[in-house]
């Protein structure tokens, strides 16, 4: 059965919002704060970027006005719905000292928020993140608690930025599943009207309550069109299902040391990554002495401890990094979760600052990994 | 590889919940080695592990790491670690009195195939501190001798005085049926033992490749030419298992820092069937 679809105006948005803090959600939407997009609550419409958009390029990030005044009219910023599903920082575990030492934890409460404008791409990550933090042995509840409570509602891209590979990697421009309701814009004079489609029960009930208008035929075509022309507009691939065998026959090629030298192992990369998920654990101690907090922080592949044991660390060089980095999304993932561990958002493309680019690295090595690189032999002396 | 360490970990409680440990005793391995008993708390399924698990002990204030359990899997009224007091959270733990507590959590990780290893020879190749997460497997084969052949014991160490249970090691090699056999790199003087690398006393012990299942433990470069030289004299990939130490946050593979190719050193090992880490060994820097 054909799900039904919707049309709403701009100012059915403000009803959205009303509707979605009576369920309890707290609205989250893009919004411009120090020239980029960022994920912020969302008081009201206006805080959308209206008139705005962002360029990207290697090493380039950077937001323009629009002629027109698309509400949706940019591309993904520096952070991710990771950044609040997944936190930078959480408390894991406090130690009081009370002459023993008492754990004490409290069980992740449910954050109910609602993110509006997300990106098939993001779909495509949280999607990811679903599968590392809550479908393996074990559960991440900190991850859940967040992950239950959150209602995605997407945005299709109609164009997509010249940084933008998400059609190779088969996670968009079109949302096709993983969200609750999907928008697509329709810019118009001065305002802006959605093809709205739920994707889900609650999305379904949240649009029965806000509009009785169903889209006009031809709206769901025009939507598909667009997203397709999206799609066949982007410049960047990577060949997703040939990837992993690619990796595994060039562990020694001389692509890895030239990329090295640009690469500073800022970590840049796996901050503004959707899907990259490693963390630290910090310990933090009371002033007084009395307890001490366990904090779980974001990490990075890309430093030199994260791979330390007595002795020193098993990745030394900026080289092993990457070339960890680049094969865990690309081919390692693959193995561990039965899905690619990259979307094509292209954040890591436009946030390095030297402009390493994901996707002319995979040529490069593909281009050139005949059978002079066998897998599993090093050129490295033992 | 096993599938038992679902049922066995404490999965289905919370990844970071933490129970605190009496150490209940502190001895003195050696000069920098020291063996904790600590007490969990009654029933706690933290203690139910299998030989080759480990668990994450956690000094509050400073840190948590991955030990290998060194005790006997048939008394889990206490857990037995075994620690080289190399950094800051080693040196904390080794320094505990008796009575005070430390957090912990587990049993995680992959175990020492003693299920498999059922009717055949057992073999036990240990370098250094590697002995440790050995002496489980050690202790389930002799409390169950009836339903193994020989075992053998073969144990590298830089010098006498690093050695790790040295009276227990001796009077394993008294007992029927095993050979037990240590090696130093350094003798020193009052040494008159073997000299030279663990591998050396391959040649003096009757192997019997098809019948054995080997079990390895040491730095990676002492697996590495064990492995080579079991493949050798004929062992086949899947009848040696080793112990694979990387960096770990979490034990539960969400930290990441573990990884080693496709594995997650934390929750896929860190036993491994040799097949699974052969394409790893060799690779600088993986």
């Amino acid at each position: 059965m054909r799900k039904k679809q919707y049309r709403l105006h701009q100012s059915d948005l403000s009803s959205l919002l009303e509707n979605l803090r009576r369920r309890g959600y707290q609205p989250y939407g893009p919004q411009r704060r120090d020239h980029a997009i960022e994920w912020l609550p969302l008081d009201g419409i206006h805080q959308l970027p209206a008139g705005w958009t962002t360029t990207t390029a290697p090493a380039t990030y950077r937001m323009q006005e629009r002629s027109d005044q698309a509400l949706f009219g940019y591309w993904t910023g520096p952070d991710s719905l990771k950044k609040l599903l997944h936190p930078p920082e959480a408390c894991l575990l406090k130690a009081e000292y009370n002459g023993g030492v008492r754990f004490v934890r409290q069980a992740p409460a449910e954050v109910k928020r609602a993110f509006i404008g997300v990106r098939a791409c993001d779909l495509a990550a949280v999607a990811a993140l679903d599968r590392v933090l809550l479908s393996d042995r074990w559960v991440d509840d900190i991850y859940q608690a967040n992950r239950n409570g959150a209602l995605l509602i997407a945005v299709n891209c109609t164009s997509s930025a010249p940084t933008c590979f998400c059609a190779s990697m088969g996670s968009g421009p079109r949302a096709r599943s993983g969200y609750d309701i999907a928008l697509t814009e329709r810019v118009g004079d001065g305002s802006s009207e959605f093809l709205a489609e739920p994707g889900s029960e609650a999305g379904a009930s949240i649009l029965e309550e806000l509009t009785a208008l169903a889209a006009p035929a031809g709206w769901e075509k025009e939507a598909e069109e667009s997203c397709q022309s999206a799609a066949a507009a982007q410049t960047r691939a990577v060949d997703a299902s040939s990837a992993p065998a690619v990796i595994d026959r060039t562990f020694d090629h001389p692509r890895w040391d030239q990329t090295a030298r640009r690469c500073l192992a800022c970590g840049n990369c796996t901050s503004v990554c959707p899907t990259c998920f490693c963390v630290n654990i910090e310990e933090r101690n009371a002033l007084d002495l009395r307890s001490a907090e366990r904090l779980r922080v974001w990490d990075s592949c890309f430093t030199q401890a994260f791979t330390y044991i007595h002795g020193g660390s098993i990745r030394t060089t900026p080289k092993s990094r990457y070339r960890q980095w680049l094969s865990h999304k690309l081919a390692r993932w693959q193995e561990q979760f039965g899905m690619p561990g990259c979307t094509g958002c292209g954040r890591c493309i436009a946030w390095c600052p030297a402009g390493i680019d994901i996707t002319e690295e995979m040529a490069a090595l593909e281009a050139s990994s005949g059978s002079t690189y066998p897998t599993g032999v090093s050129t490295h002396g033992n | 590889m096993s599938l038992l360490v679902e049922t066995t970990a404490a999965a289905g409680r919370p990844t970071w919940e933490t129970v605190p440990g009496r150490i209940a005793a502190v001895s003195k391995e050696t000069h920098d080695t020291f063996t904790l008993q600590v007490e969990p708390p009654p029933g706690d399924p933290v203690a139910r592990f299998r030989p080759g698990q480990f668990s994450m002990l956690y000094v509050p204030g400073v840190g948590e790491l991955p030990i290998s359990i060194s005790g006997d899997p048939g008394h889990r009224e206490l857990l037995t670690y075994t620690i080289r007091s190399v950094g800051q959270v080693t040196y904390q733990i080794v320094t505990r009195k008796p009575g005070d507590f430390i957090g912990l959590r587990g049993p995680f990780g992959t175990p020492w195939p003693v299920e498999e290893a059922r009717g055949k020879n057992v073999l036990i190749v240990a370098g250094g501190i590697g002995l440790a997460p050995l002496r489980p497997a050690i202790y389930h084969v002799l409390r169950h001798r009836g339903e193994y052949g020989r075992l053998v014991i073969l144990y590298g160490g830089r010098s006498p005085r690093d050695l790790l249970y040295r009276k227990e090691f001796a009077a394993w090699g008294m007992l029927p049926d095993i050979q037990a056999m240590a090696t130093v790199d350094y003798g020193g003087v009052s040494w008159r033992g073997h000299v030279g690398v663990v591998t050396t006393l391959f040649r003096h012990v009757r192997l019997q490749p098809a019948e054995t299942v080997a079990m390895l433990c040491g730095p990676e470069i002492m697996m590495r030419y064990a492995t080579r030289e079991l493949e050798s004299r004929g062992f086949a990939q899947g009848q040696i298992h080793l112990s694979m130490e990387r960096n770990m946050k979490c034990a539960t593979g969400h930290c990441g820092h573990c990884q080693m190719g496709q594995f997650f050193v934390c929750k896929d090992g860190p036993v491994f069937p040799y097949s699974q880490m052969k394409p790893y060994m060799d690779l600088y820097e993986l």
